[in-house]
């Protein structure tokens, strides 16, 4: 399988699961696929349809409206695929943790394979994520 | 004999050559793309990886879909443009016909389309349905222009439907771009190509924006790599058809590979500046563009080329 994944690091395709965010994180997300960042140089490509995608970017608390639909997005696409949360939100709730309709955190819902944190995280630190995903593909 | 088709249809002008080559021209558009919005663009490889990656991923079939159609439109689309390919390739690389003339060559290439629509309805999910429905309408506004700019090699050329008489018939009497109903028709041509490949401005089935990704929504892992391949493909089959028809074909001695590898750049060039460029049209005005403006034009250029201009 070695082989494989290094064909699958080299082309992650992303699709980008808006789970009840503040907008903030998406923002950052966008800011990847822009001429400065431009993650197209290392055949991150962003789809529309879950059923293209490699790599879930999960941001917000998952909260309980929410979560049924994120369970479904993510049994609806294709193995193997990997879960990554953007954000403080998924790892502990940030500052909606006391909120009436928060989880304890993304794990509850799908397995969550990598977490950058920050509230946004910068877009290098993002890089920085999908560079170690790279590498842990790589073996 | 028999040995000889299986090379054709298979090694060089056929599956290997054509994917190879249309995953590197894929990769040209990727970067060209890339530099239009002053970013760096993808590696030499990537789509070499991304179909070798997705030949890897799971493949899903929808409960409400035609499991069967779902599966083959996928596989029949690629053996159409395999053929395609094999036909224009072995007429332009070897001068032989390899069991085609234009007539099929328009036919397969129509059926292809007929494919993506069969592959996208049959998927039960609305967004396919309704960029198979789009691709219809496109087909409607793109087909009789094609046929009709396909009309003027066969005038200029004595009525022959044979692609290497049209070759052999260029290479005596002057290419038929040089004639005023030649041009006319190759830059309806152009136009016209930009729709069969569902590029911008004409991406009107996948516009990702609207219907995500079309017919395409619901299929993933190797029947999506088929997809993918086959829109390379045509990066290869439509340009090599273009320059068979009006550009005289190819010449493999000495300069003439720079003049060849020239022409067919300049082609994929000129389609990747045009679909940079442009905003998507609606259904409506693609329509409109193809049967008031273009056709026309396409109908002059048939009617000059009977008068011989």
């Amino acid at each position: 399988m070695g082989w494989y994944n290094k064909r699958l690091a080299k082309s992650l395709w992303v699709f980008h699961v808006s789970a009840s965010p503040c907008n903030n994180c998406d923002i950052e997300i966008l800011d990847l696929l822009t001429p400065r960042y431009d993650v197209e140089r290392f055949g991150v490509k962003l789809v529309g349809s879950v059923r293209h995608a490699d790599v879930l970017l999960v941001t917000g608390i998952i909260n309980d409206k929410v979560a049924p639909y994120v369970r479904r997005v993510y049994e609806q696409a294709p193995k193997p695929v990997f879960v990554v949360g953007v954000g403080t939100c998924p790892i502990s709730g940030c500052c909606f943790k006391e909120s009436y309709n928060a989880h304890h955190g993304g794990e509850a819902v799908i397995p969550i394979d990598l977490y950058i944190a920050g509230c946004p995280p910068k877009p290098e630190a993002m890089i920085d994520a999908v560079v170690k995903l790279v590498g842990v593909l790589n073996g | 004999m028999s040995a000889r088709l299986l090379f054709d249809l298979f090694v060089f002008p056929g599956v290997l050559f054509t994917a190879v080559l249309g995953l590197m021209a894929g990769w040209l558009d990727r970067k060209v793309s890339a530099r239009f919005q002053f970013r760096v663009g993808p590696p030499l490889f990537q789509n070499f990886n991304d179909f070798f990656k997705l030949l890897g991923k799971e493949t899903t079939l929808v409960k409400e879909g035609v499991h069967w159609l779902f599966i083959v439109a996928p596989l029949a689309a690629f053996a159409m443009l395999s053929l395609v390919a094999t036909i224009v390739g072995t007429a332009l690389f070897f001068g032989r016909s390899a069991g085609g003339d234009l007539i099929v060559v328009m036919y397969l290439l129509m059926l292809y389309t007929v494919m993506v629509v069969l592959g996208g309805g049959s998927t039960g999910n609305v967004y396919s349905s309704l960029g198979a429905g789009r691709e219809v309408k496109l087909l409607l506004a793109d087909e009789l222009p094609f046929i009709l700019i396909c009309l003027v090699p066969i005038i200029r050329s004595g009525y022959q439907l044979k692609l290497s008489a049209i070759l052999a018939h260029q290479s005596e009497h002057g290419l038929v771009v040089g004639s005023v109903g030649g041009a006319l028709a190759f830059i309806v041509g152009l136009l016209v190509i930009q729709a069969k490949m569902a590029l911008p401005p004409f991406h009107i089935p996948e516009a990702e924006t609207e219907l995500v990704a079309g017919p395409f929504t619901e299929y993933s892992g190797p029947l999506l790599g088929f997809w993918k391949l086959n829109q390379f493909m045509m990066y290869v089959v439509m340009p090599f058809l273009l320059i068979l028809l009006f550009w005289g074909g190819f010449r493999l001695d000495g300069l003439g590979i720079l003049w060849t590898v020239l022409k067919y750049v300049l082609i994929v060039v000129v389609m990747i500046i045009v679909k940079n460029t442009n905003p998507r049209l609606r259904t409506d005005t693609a329509l409109a563009f193809f049967w008031k403006y273009a056709s026309p034009l396409a109908l002059a250029a048939v009617v000059l080329a009977v008068f011989g201009v």
